[in-house]
């Protein structure tokens, strides 16, 4: 396979990892709403998350089928049959789904990154991935206007949500860092024009997620630490609890179809 | 947050342009803005609209089951009101 085929492959599979892990974390919510609207609107926001995961590693398999080699892939092989160390997402979208409040506060945070990333993403000279992100893009524009306002709500509600709202904050910061840093791969298709260069919208993000964490009474922790690792395949112990679960049926019954 | 807190709302989906905004359901949210995010996620997650409508349930004056006889029985026996009525002259085709 030609390197940078190899790199694309690779790429495109980091972000559909990011995409399947929070996505199967959102669906936990599924029957365990707060209520029945917020229970749909929470399951629309994960199989959105479902959708960009497939299209993404419909183009790694792709990307690899098209280099001839001797076996073929379908999105499948990448969703089911890859153990934890040879999953790339970033780790904040594999925490587990905790309070309503945990997860409103991943959301806020990953949803305004996303703004950003598909936003860049749409210039990239790849045009399937830059398809993928005009697609997605769409639906992110409006999964941050919900985190956005359940995050006003929250923050700006009672004693207790305030105070749900500011620990999910505090425990979710330091995993953020590394949303921000490229390895030497993703550096070469950054070079490219392929690859988004996540660095350059940093400022921005913080400049995003801290006024809306202001206007929601809600303060951004100055205590610097950062988790890092999940581009290397270096993990939470909650990775491998979700791919138990998500990968059985497919791999106690290969080939099974209904 | 339980379900007691928050308002009712009525939904009303445009399902193409052109036409009109129709009654699909109710559902429940805490404001306006919330319920129009709710009536997107449950009733138009399928493309079944281009336009939605929310109006709180209290907000609607509605005609009661008691009223239906002096509201809607005095119609009934004046079909004078209805053009069919009339008979047409044979010079007018269209119409």
């Amino acid at each position: 396979m030609n390197p940078q085929s190899q790199d694309i492959m690779q790429y495109a599979t980091r972000l559909g990892d990011d995409s399947l892990i929070l996505g199967h974390r959102i669906s936990e919510w599924v029957s365990n709403g707060p209520f029945l609207e917020e229970d749909i609107a929470l399951g629309n926001v994960a199989l959105d998350y479902i959708g960009r995961a497939r299209m993404y590693y419909s183009y790694a398999a792709e990307v690899h089928n098209a280099q001839g080699g001797e076996t073929s892939k379908s999105e499948d092989d990448f969703a089911y049959m890859r153990d934890e160390r040879e999953y790339q997402n970033h780790l904040i979208n594999e925490l587990p789904r905790g309070d309503f409040a945990y997860t409103i506060v991943r959301q806020l945070l990953v949803d305004v990154y996303n703004v950003h990333y598909l936003e860049a993403l749409k210039l990239s000279t790849d045009k399937t991935l830059a398809a993928i992100a005009h697609k997605a893009a769409k639906e992110t524009v409006y999964h941050n206007r919900r985190s956005k306002e359940w995050t006003l709500r929250l923050g700006d509600g009672t004693s207790e949500s305030y105070e749900r709202m500011q620990n999910a904050i505090d425990d979710l910061w330091g995993y953020t860092h590394e949303m921000f840093e490229q390895d030497d791969l993703e550096q070469r298709l950054v070079a490219a024009g392929i690859a988004v260069d996540c660095a350059s919208f940093k400022q921005a993000w913080l400049k995003d997620v801290s006024a809306i964490l202001e206007q929601a009474t809600l303060t951004v922790p100055e205590v610097e630490w950062a988790v890092r690792g999940g581009r290397e395949g270096y993990h939470t112990e909650s990775l491998g609890h979700i791919l138990t679960e998500m990968q059985f049926v497919h791999r106690s019954m290969p080939g099974a179809k209904w | 947050m339980s379900v007691e807190k928050l308002e009712l709302f009525e939904v009303f989906v445009r399902s193409k342009r052109g036409l009109d905004h129709k009654h699909t359901g109710s559902l429940h949210a805490e404001d306006q803005e919330q319920a129009l995010e709710y009536a997107r996620d449950v009733y138009t997650r399928r493309s079944e609209g281009v336009s939605i409508w929310v109006v709180k349930s209290n907000d609607i004056c509605a005609s009661q089951e008691d009223d239906s006889e002096s509201f809607f029985d005095p119609a009934d026996d004046k079909p004078y009101r209805h053009a069919t009525h009339y008979p047409l002259p044979k010079e007018v085709t269209n119409m």
